[in-house]
């Protein structure tokens, strides 16, 4: 009797660890295959770091305090064309630029979204070119906007209206499967960056000393409609209710880069969407008396996109209109944002320094 | 039976016929084989083996198709 | 939604846990309800074709299975009263109403198949014969869409109702378990055509999880994955550039688009296959076999015994046979035996009916002369050996007294035997590949002339959108699969593996895998292309 109880006994203890066995082996598997595919992901993903350095862009402001007056958005003509350590230092004001190759104002207008989760600034800026797009348009830029947003309803959203025809969700949940091949490309900066990102932007904006001045600009092609479409307006209503929500001066702005050719039409329906819904819009195409631009030194690729030189020269310009006009405050006085921009502005400085360095080489 | 065996035979000298019993199962005898099977045991016993009765089991061995056809002149 | 999809991997994720999860016996009809939607996400409109097709087989089925039961009970209740022949009568008076119902079933699906299939081709063609009357009258086509699968459940069908006819198989009696037989979503895409009897035996029974063959499963799904996406995706992209420039890649070039296109028919159809069965046997059902190894074929009518086994032994069974044993080819057999001497008049009768069954393989593969020369071809081709038998048997007896052993035994002879059977395949198969047949003939003439076999080492190959690393991962997936075949000769792999200690078993899984994910030929930048398969 005692000996069947105790059979019994063993027999359950010896079930049991059998089932404990299991267990163990089900979760060393599931970790070493999650872990290793986690590995590999961060391995295979692109690091933006020395090529196509924009692609790191959106991800960088999360790393930021975010107490912004001014936030930019939109495509290229702001994250090459302003620049906040000018605004800071020449009038005190805390921008952002969350800018990325060829934004597209639905992208535009979600990372205004998810800006808002984390900070109310005063101002947002948004640079109206990429009006033009009323369609998805090409994956590589889709990713460069996306992929570095933290995951929010915002970035779910802003994915959803940005896949071109081929392009799936999942490839956004998981990069790996869309960057799987990448494997044949590997540097070593991939294997550098693995974790932490180099960081490539002074609050946004992508620095370029080097000088290309604008000849023989083309003239635009003639367009079949020039009327903008309706997603975009779309968009740009839900921008300006949103902002009106939050109590922030949207303002409008046209970058003065000649090309992509900005046409009469196009300017004449922003004019008017600004008068009737109260905006301020600026066109430094037409400013060039208060900007002080010439194209034959401030920019560095023949007109497309100021060099430092140009973008400082903006910012100065952009910063009255911020200081006189908005009304923004002077911060210089608070003390730790000061301390923040002292640093940067020695990053900003190793940087310049950098580039003329390896332009003279 | 004798008279199935010799055509059997006709086709296929080297194979056994009397003792095996896998003729379908490891592919001795195929398709073109069965068709010429069934031509000749129609010129000889005068019946019809038709494609419904084309099934392994029928012609696995030259027993299973000597009962077929035994079967089929019961049938007439 | 095609294999290689997020979607198909999703769907049958949610099918499988749903499947172990409800009770079994509402099993069968989650399957049903699980291949309806695959169809209708494929098209809603495909439904009315499926529809129609399973509840005409199905009336005709049960219909004709009710002449069989009416006629045991007739001559049961009869067996005294009724003579010899008034029995025979009445049997072969019900026989002809079977018969009348079986020709309906057969007319009717196989008319749809042919209006959906081949309306266009038959109007091109009446276009080009009115042409070369010097007519300038035109046809217009038609825009007919193709449902997904419809040769393979068509075929599938109607191979249910002529067993039923032939007594072989009992009708189902239930219209939504006969509605999953014809179906079943694995096999929709591309095959196999299963056999009532063989599907029937595992598709309605419940099943419980088993871990063992849950596990077989999803490695076999895996491993067609592999084949899929690693192997066949990846070269189709240089089986292309030589097939669709034809001015550009001639001569050796030719010969190297058949090789690679014997690779990427080989992975792309069987890797396909092993998904279906996979999926099935995931779910506890049993699907067919389709392939055996066939590379490793000495010949050609091996090699059909060995490659798409379903569709071959469909023809045989329900068009070779009929034909070579009806009474008209008896009669004729005889004929040609007293006219043209035993040996010819033999054979005469055989090569009829085969040449029958090649051409309708053929129009079957694809609506176009293309697969109708394919399939003829491949009717010469047999025939052809089957004439030289005597001379082959002649030779094995020179070369075993020569060498003093049978030849055949020889590894080097047969493996000289296995690479004539793959290069006679691929030969005939590029005219599956061109445009047209008079093209097919050009490239095939062009890749006799040769001239340019440098392309195969100085580098030209990496032209064909394949660079080193394709190459490289093209050679290693072959290297496996060669590996894996020689394996399967002493038994199943997965068994083999599964007699391993669970970390090496990882190892293999999680490597497969990896290969998958890493060089699999999928997403932006690899358009994974459609089965081969998938609308024939």
């Amino acid at each position: 009797m005692m000996q069947a109880s105790l059979s019994i006994i063993n027999f359950r203890k010896d079930e049991e660890k059998v089932k404990r066995k299991k267990i163990m082996k089900a979760a060393v598997t599931a970790a070493l295959v999650l872990t290793s595919l986690f590995l590999l992901q961060c391995l295979l993903v692109p690091k933006y770091a020395t090529d196509v350095v924009e692609g790191s862009l959106i991800a960088e402001y999360y790393q930021e305090e975010k107490d912004h007056d001014v936030v930019f958005i939109g495509d290229c003509e702001v994250y090459e064309n302003f620049s906040p350590r000018v605004l800071w230092e020449e009038y005190g004001i805390n921008s952002y630029i969350r800018g990325s190759a060829q934004q597209l104002i639905w992208q535009s207008y979600y990372l205004l979204e998810d800006t808002l989760r984390y900070e109310k600034p005063e101002v947002v800026i948004f640079n109206v070119l990429a009006m033009q797009y009323d369609r998805p348009q090409k994956e590589a830029y889709n990713r460069m906007s996306l992929e570095g947003m933290k995951w929010s309803g915002a970035k779910v959203k802003a994915i959803r209206a940005s896949m071109t025809e081929r392009e799936e969700f999942l490839d956004y949940v998981f990069p790996i499967l869309r960057y799987h091949s990448r494997w044949e490309e590997l540097k070593s900066e991939d294997v550098q960056y693995l974790f932490d990102r180099k960081k490539v932007s002074h609050n946004g904006y992508y620095m370029r000393v080097d000088v290309k001045p604008a000849e023989n600009v083309p003239e635009g092609n003639i367009l079949a409609d020039y009327q903008f479409g309706e997603n975009a307006y779309d968009y740009l209503d839900r921008m300006t209710r949103l902002c009106r929500e939050n109590d922030i001066q949207l303002i409008l702005i046209k970058a003065p880069s000649l090309y992509p050719f900005w046409y009469e039409e196009w300017e004449q329906q922003i004019e008017d969407y600004a008068e009737k819904n109260d905006l301020l819009y600026l066109n430094f195409l037409e400013m060039t008396e208060e900007t002080g631009i010439d194209f034959s030194t401030d920019t560095y690729d023949g007109g497309l996109h100021m060099n430092l030189s140009g973008a400082e020269k903006l910012s100065a310009c952009l910063g009255r209109i911020l200081q006189e006009d908005v009304g923004l405050k002077d911060r210089r006085g608070e003390k730790e944002l000061s301390e923040k921009w002292q640093e940067k502005i020695i990053a900003y400085e190793a940087e310049k320094e950098r580039q003329y360095k390896e332009n003279m080489g | 039976m004798e008279d199935l065996l010799e055509i059997l035979r006709d086709l296929h000298p080297e194979v056994d016929f009397e003792s095996c019993e896998t003729l379908i199962d490891d592919k001795i005898l195929d398709s073109f084989d069965i068709v010429s099977i069934i031509a000749e045991v129609n010129d000889q016993f005068e019946v019809t083996i038709s494609a419904e009765h084309i099934i392994p089991e029928n012609f696995n061995s030259a027993r299973a198709l000597y009962e077929l056809i035994q079967r089929l002149e019961d049938e007439d | 939604m095609l294999f290689t999809s997020y979607e198909f991997l999703g769907f049958i994720l949610i099918l499988f846990v749903l499947y172990y999860l409800i009770p079994t016996k509402f099993q069968w009809p989650l399957l049903l309800a699980a291949s309806y939607v695959f169809y209708f996400l494929a098209d809603p409109f495909y439904l009315i074709y499926i529809l129609t097709t399973t509840v005409t087989v199905y009336f005709l089925g049960c219909r004709i299975e009710r002449y069989r039961e009416e006629q045991s009970g007739y001559l049961k209740d009869h067996k005294e009263e009724l003579s010899r022949e008034e029995k025979k009568a009445y049997k072969s008076g019900i026989k002809k109403r079977q018969w009348r119902l079986l020709l309906l079933g057969l007319l009717i699906n196989l008319g749809i198949l042919a209006v959906v299939k081949y309306t266009n081709f038959a109007i091109a063609n009446v276009n080009f014969v009115l042409h070369c009357f010097g007519s300038s009258r035109e046809f217009g086509l038609v825009d007919l869409v193709l449902p997904m699968g419809i040769s393979f459940y068509t075929f599938q069908a109607l191979g249910y109702i002529i067993d039923v006819y032939r007594g072989t198989v009992k009708a189902q009696k239930n219209p939504f378990q006969f509605a999953l037989f014809v179906s079943f979503f694995p096999q929709l895409v591309q095959g196999p055509i299963s056999r009532y009897q063989d599907l029937s035996e595992t598709l309605f029974g419940g099943h419980k999880f088993h871990a063992e063959t849950v596990c077989f499963g999803l490695e076999r799904i895996l491993w067609g994955f592999f084949k899929k996406l690693v192997i066949a995706d990846r070269i189709l992209v240089g089986v292309n550039t030589i097939v669709r420039n034809p001015e550009e890649y001639g001569g050796a070039y030719v010969l190297a688009g058949m090789l690679f296109y014997a690779l990427e028919l080989y992975a792309d159809f069987t890797g396909g296959i092993d998904i279906t069965i996979g999926v099935a046997q995931v779910l506890g059902i049993t699907v067919t076999e389709n392939f055996n190894r066939p590379y490793f074929s000495k010949s050609i009518k091996e090699y059909w015994r060995r490659w798409h086994i379903t569709m071959g032994t469909w023809f045989t069974d329900y068009i070779f046979y009929p034909i070579s044993v009806c009474k008209p080819m008896l009669k004729f057999s005889r004929f040609a035996r007293e006219h043209f001497g035993e040996a010819i008049g033999k054979r005469m009768p055989v090569y009829l009916s085969s040449f029958a069954v090649w051409l309708a393989t053929g129009i079957w593969h694809g609506a176009s002369w293309n697969f109708v020369v394919w399939g003829l071809g491949n009717w010469v081709v047999i025939m052809i050996s089957q004439e030289l038998e005597p001379l082959y048997k002649k030779f094995h007896e020179w070369a075993g007294r020569r060498f003093g052993r049978e030849i055949g035994e020889n590894v080097l002879f047969r493996c000289f035997q296995v690479i004539r059977t793959i290069l006679l395949m691929s030969v005939l198969r590029t005219f599956d590949c061109y445009r047209d047949v008079p093209l097919t003939f050009r490239m095939l003439g062009s890749a006799v002339r040769g001239g340019n076999w440098q392309i195969f080492w100085d580098g030209s190959l990496l032209g064909l959108g394949l660079d080193m690393a394709d190459y490289g991962i093209l050679a290693a997936g072959l290297v496996l699969l060669l590996v894996v075949s020689l394996l399967q000769r002493s038994g199943s792999v997965r068994e083999k593996i599964a007699r391993r200690p669970y970390p090496v078993r990882f190892m293999i899984w999680y490597g497969l895998f990896l290969a998958v994910l890493l060089m699999g030929a999928y997403g932006i930048g690899y358009d994974a292309s459609q089965f081969i398969y998938n609308q024939f």
